[in-house]
């Protein structure tokens, strides 16, 4: 089955560069892998959620009596099944959480304050029981005045969410309370002075929409609760120790109690790293004392799963004539959804991390509406407040005569650059990234008639954190590899390939899992970019220490000292002055004397993965625009990015396309719909337009390598840096195609034909 | 707000019948207490049951109905049973030589896998104001066989959707077929829909063009007809007036653009905006009917 292709023949490495097929294919295609809603047991009732039809009401009453009543329902559960929670902000990932709010999100409260919200769940023996008991539940609402913008929800005497929302990080502290939750203001030099030397100076204000993650697999779990307390999990999940942490505070049950077990993952991009359904299943197991599964219907997801934030975003950027940026300065209003806790702070943070700049000031606010509470997806924060950066940086360019990547370069951050969030930039790939661009073919062909030509780079940490990993050396020398980050994007195959690496094996000769909370110690979650670089980093660690145990057992049996013996081409061997003393031992050989020198080999590690660095990138896009409909569309793409090192390039390269994918889906058509009665119109793939397969051209990569120091093989994490370019490169080539410069997001068929119409009146379409 | 008994009826109720003759099936229909529902591809019917946006009592499924199943020619005029598929019409060599429009029109529905289950029957039924092969079918002037407990009728397609998930049949009427007539020479069709994406998406609009051209090349007829602008689908006289005696030229399509635009009445909606709606009708309008010309030219 393996197929071996190495990408640079000669290369130090056995198997890092290589392209061998994933662990985990042949379960996909065959269909025997089990994801989120896969997994059945005996007696198993199935759960449903009533959801809130009202965008804002106070919960009156909640009546499921006759929902009780109805043969086959077997428990109900509303929110006086959870206890409250105080509040206090924990980080949790790269956002942060409160459980106040997290309960209240998991099950409505004293008010609904989205459409779709939920209010009370029953287990039932078939789903059309449980689907007609949920008809039964009366609620009595008062309805209360909604704002589902962020501009509306910002001004004074816009219904409030929150009764005590006081804004935070305003001084002196507001009186009254508001949707603004948070304010936040960082920056260095003197932007004022800044300005004043500037040439050039483009200010915009852009908006952007909320969107949604689009993982194909709804939210799904199946949940068992014994009598004495004892809980099982299995779940579609982006994080199962956290998954363990939210349920055991919001249930009130102690840790141990509840084994989780992540099921295959049907695509998550930030988006299953919170808690909706799996707290609600395990009280409805254990009211019912029967298995609970759940599973989210598309409609559920849209109308109650977290999308991204829509934005408000003012940039603006002032250069001297030699291209140099003098000054800069942004302002981000993001959405939260019902509760606070939109990405603002990294998007702040991104916002001008590629260029090397002296005066910047960027003041963000995070604030409330009624909409489904934000989750992660995807770099949070960044790709909004990158398209606007990265819009306005195009304009600048223009206007010095420079093209956008020789603008870009003369800007560029590099090794030793500070970032206006703080740090300074250990090696990076950001001008690499650019000059790979110009170098490409696609930045020289020509455009055919109505097309345009956009490039725009974007950027994202990427973070490290908790990670424990085993490795246990099997009897016949084979070895059993154990990783707690769930395997979203061809984890299982990278892991496998640094421990065969390490140890100088065949890949076919490991097994790599993804154990269950109970298997391993504390994983956080797969986010962030992390687990290739942490896990990987606690793999290569895990298979050195079966290395050293191995050296040990060998010495032990050659009556050696221990550092008289290495550990070489995939064998133990006496070296230096005893070198060729005793034949070389296998990693079988060693496995066979395993119990007679001391039991078990297993690599074991444990560790807070630190040295996480950033990812660059620069996308090229070729846009086409019908003149007559307004429809715009990528006819020829290119996305590039700074992998620090490639592990499996397949995978590498999927990342990069499927950010793109997304991003151009973001770009071109993506958007809530919501009525005047604040409900979502468009709670479903066909009218919420994520691209199809034939709306993409292929999407071309280039993996650029400037390796990370502080990860034994030079990872960088690459999952999410993808999805920040395009939105700005799609309506930079908008703006070369058509002559107008596009600030609202989606740039769908009616808003463009309409801007065209109105540059037609004024004289400036370019068709 | 339903009570609980009604309730548990619903949930026990629900029947299913797949009867081998149109007479079994009207009768079922027709002798229905509660809410019955013909049962084609269901591909708009499943979902809606579904979704809770229906719930029938009597599902009648047509699909075992041979005669309902079956594409024939008689002189020049195809009849298209109202259970035959999108997928169907196009492995008709014959019907997509003489129908171009109308068969493209189908085959624009959903994707591969819908294809094989949607019919031209369920696309006229289910009455929404965006069906793709509507528009098309009215264009060529096809007619509907329709039988029912008082017999059969026969009316222009255009007569049937009266309103959004409103029909002009009466209880336990079913559309049986489709008859598109002989064509004269020099006669084609097209049909055109615009949608944000490139598949699995709804017209935003549509337009069926179908024209003929004389010896010399001067339209002598020409029907237009424009789906997604209006509360149902439309047949435009004036539209199709706008190229009678023209040579399809410029003068004549921005007529016809003009004459496309004057005839939508649309709603703003999730799926695009009024003034969008009417300027891509005239758009579409010229686009399709030069398609036609081209195909009406040779031959
Ligand atoms: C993913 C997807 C994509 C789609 N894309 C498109 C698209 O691009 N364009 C488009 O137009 N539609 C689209 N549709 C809608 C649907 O596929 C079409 O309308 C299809 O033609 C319906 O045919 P059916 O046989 O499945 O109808 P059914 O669902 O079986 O029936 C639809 C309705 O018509 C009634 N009915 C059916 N046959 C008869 C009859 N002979 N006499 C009387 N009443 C009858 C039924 O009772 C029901 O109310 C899509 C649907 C899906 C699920």
């Amino acid at each position: 089955m393996q197929e071996k292709v190495k990408d640079a023949p000669g290369s130090e490495f056995q198997w890092i560069g290589t392209r061998p097929v994933r662990p985990d294919g042949v379960d996909k295609v065959t269909g025997r892998a089990k994801f989120g809603a896969d997994l059945a047991m005996p007696g198993q009732l199935v759960g449903k959620v009533l959801r809130s039809p009202h965008p804002h009401a106070r919960i009156k009453s909640i009546d499921a009596s006759a929902a009780l009543a109805l043969p086959g329902v077997k428990a109900v559960v509303t929110r006086d099944d959870f206890m409250d929670q105080p509040s206090e902000f924990i980080p949790a990932g790269e956002m942060m959480i409160n459980y106040r709010d997290v309960v209240r999100n998991v099950m409505a409260r004293e008010k609904v304050l989205y459409d779709g919200h939920p209010v009370a769940a029953v287990a039932a023996t078939s789903a059309s029981i449980a689907r007609r008991a949920l008809k039964l539940i009366k609620v009595d609402y008062e309805v209360l005045p909604h704002v589902i913008d962020v501009v509306e929800a910002m001004q004074p005497g816009a219904p409030l969410l929150h009764d005590d929302m006081i804004t935070a990080g305003v001084e002196p502290a507001p009186k009254t309370p508001s949707n603004v939750a948070k304010r936040i203001e960082f920056g260095m030099g003197d932007v004022a002075a800044g300005f004043k030397q500037a040439d050039v100076v483009i200010e915009r204000v852009f908006t952007t929409k909320p969107v949604h993650q689009g993982y194909i697999e709804p939210h799904a779990c199946i949940a068992s609760v014994s009598e004495d307390g004892q809980a099982e999990l299995w779940v579609s999940t982006q994080g199962h120790w956290i998954v363990r942490t939210h349920c055991a505070r919001l249930l009130g049950w102690d840790v141990a109690k509840i084994r989780v077990t992540a099921a295959e993952i049907g695509g998550g991009f930030g988006g299953k790293t919170v808690v909706y359904l799996e707290p609600v299943a395990l009280a409805l197991a254990r009211k019912s004392g029967r298995p609970v599964k759940m599973v989210m219907t598309r409609e559920e997801v849209f109308r109650a799963s977290g999308p991204t934030s829509g934005a408000h975003v003012r940039v603006k950027i002032g250069a001297r004539k030699d291209g140099r940026i003098v000054a800069a300065e942004a302002e981000l209003k993001y959405q939260a959804g019902a509760f606070q806790g939109s990405p603002v702070q990294p998007g702040a943070m991104c916002a001008f991390a590629p260029y090397d700049l002296e005066n910047v000031k960027v003041v963000g606010y995070d604030v409330v509406s009624n909409r489904p509470k934000v989750a992660a997806y995807r770099a949070p924060g960044g790709p909004i407040a990158e398209f606007a950066v990265e819009s306005v940086i195009d304009e600048v360019a223009a206007k010095t005569g420079m093209s956008g990547i020789d603008f870009r370069l003369r800007n560029a951050a590099r090794q030793g650059t500070k970032a206006a969030y703080g740090p300074k930039f250990g090696p990076i790939g950001m001008v690499e990234t650019l000059e790979a661009a110009k170098a490409h073919a696609h930045w020289r062909t020509p455009l055919a008639k109505n097309q345009g030509r956009g490039v725009a780079s974007g950027f994202w940490f990427n973070i490290g954190g908790e990670t424990s990993v085993s490795l246990s050396l099997n009897e016949d020398g084979t070895l059993s590899l154990t990783a707690g980050t769930p395997d979203i994007g061809g984890l299982r195959a990278s892991l496998c390939m640094m421990a065969a690496e390490e140890l100088r094996v065949p890949l076919d000769k490991i097994r790599v899992q993804i154990g269950d909370t109970g298997q391993l110690g504390y994983n956080f979650l797969t986010g962030g970019s992390r687990s290739t670089f942490s896990s990987g980093m606690a793999t290569v660690e895990a298979a050195r220490d079966v290395i050293k145990q191995a050296c040990k057992r060998a010495a032990q049996l050659w009556e050696l000292p221990e550092d008289a013996v290495e550990y070489k081409d995939g064998a133990v061997r006496p070296a230096g002055p005893n070198a060729g003393k005793h034949a070389p031992m296998s990693l079988k050989d060693v496995a066979g004397i395993a119990g007679k020198t001391g039991g078990p080999i297993v690599g074991y590690a444990r560790l807070n993965a630190h040295g996480a660095a950033p990812s660059f990138a620069t996308h090229i896009a070729d846009v086409e625009v019908d003149p007559e409909t307004g429809r715009a569309w990528v006819v020829r793409y290119t996305a590039i990015q700074d992998a620090g090192r490639a592990i499996h390039p397949s995978y590498v390269e999927g990342q990069y396309q499927g950010g793109a994918a997304q991003g151009i889906g973001w770009a071109l058509n993506e958007e809530y719909v919501y009525g005047d009665d604040g409900r979502l119109q468009n709670p479903g793939f066909l009218d919420y337009r994520v691209p199809v397969a034939s709306d993409l051209p292929m999407i071309d990569t280039v993996i650029v390598e400037v390796p990370n120091p502080r990860h034994p093989y030079g990872v960088r994490g690459v999952g999410e840096t993808p999805i920040c370019p395009p939105m700005a490169a799609v309506a930079n080539a908008v703006a070369d195609a058509t002559g107008i410069r596009f600030t609202e997001l989606p740039l769908s068929p009616p808003r463009v034909l309409k801007a065209l119409g109105e540059a037609r009146g004024n004289g400036q379409a370019k068709i | 707000m339903l009570n609980l008994r009604q309730i548990n009826k619903e949930a026990c109720d629900m029947r299913y019948e797949a009867p081998s003759s149109i007479d079994q099936a009207v009768a079922l229909l027709a002798s229905a207490s509660g809410e019955a529902r013909v049962l084609a591809g269901g591909t708009d019917l499943l979902v809606q049951i579904k979704t809770d946006l229906v719930e029938p009592t009597l599902l009648v499924d047509i699909k075992g109905i041979a005669e309902l199943r079956e594409i024939g020619e008689e002189a020049g005029a195809f009849r298209i049973g109202a259970a035959v598929t999108g997928a169907e019409l196009k492995e008709n060599p014959r019907l997509k030589a003489v129908w171009p429009g109308v068969v493209e029109a189908a085959n624009l529905i959903g994707s591969t896998q819908i294809q094989g289950r949607a019919t031209m029957g369920g696309n006229l039924c289910n009455a929404s104001p965006a069906a793709d092969s509507v528009p098309a079918l009215i264009a060529a002037g096809a007619k509907v066989a329709i039988v029912g407990p008082g017999g059969r009728r026969e009316a222009p397609v255009e007569d049937i959707v009266i309103g959004p998930r409103r029909l002009s049949l009466t209880k336990g009427e079913i559309v049986a077929s489709f008859l598109l007539p002989a064509k004269a020479p020099r006669t084609a069709d097209a049909y055109l829909r615009f949608i944000p994406r490139t598949e699995m998406d709804i017209a935003v609009v549509g337009c069926g063009v179908c024209l003929t051209l004389d010896g010399q090349g001067t339209c002598t007829a020409a029907r237009v007809a424009l789906g997604a602008v209006a509360e149902r689908p439309l047949m435009v006289a004036a539209a199709g007036a706008a190229l009678v005696g023209s040579k399809v030229d410029g003068a004549a399509l921005a007529t016809l653009d003009a004459a496309a635009r004057a005839a939508c009445r649309p709603i703003d909606d999730k799926r695009g905006t009024k003034e969008f709606r009417v300027e891509v009708a005239g758009v579409l309008a010229r686009r399709a009917a030069q398609i036609a010309l081209e195909r009406a030219r040779k031959g």
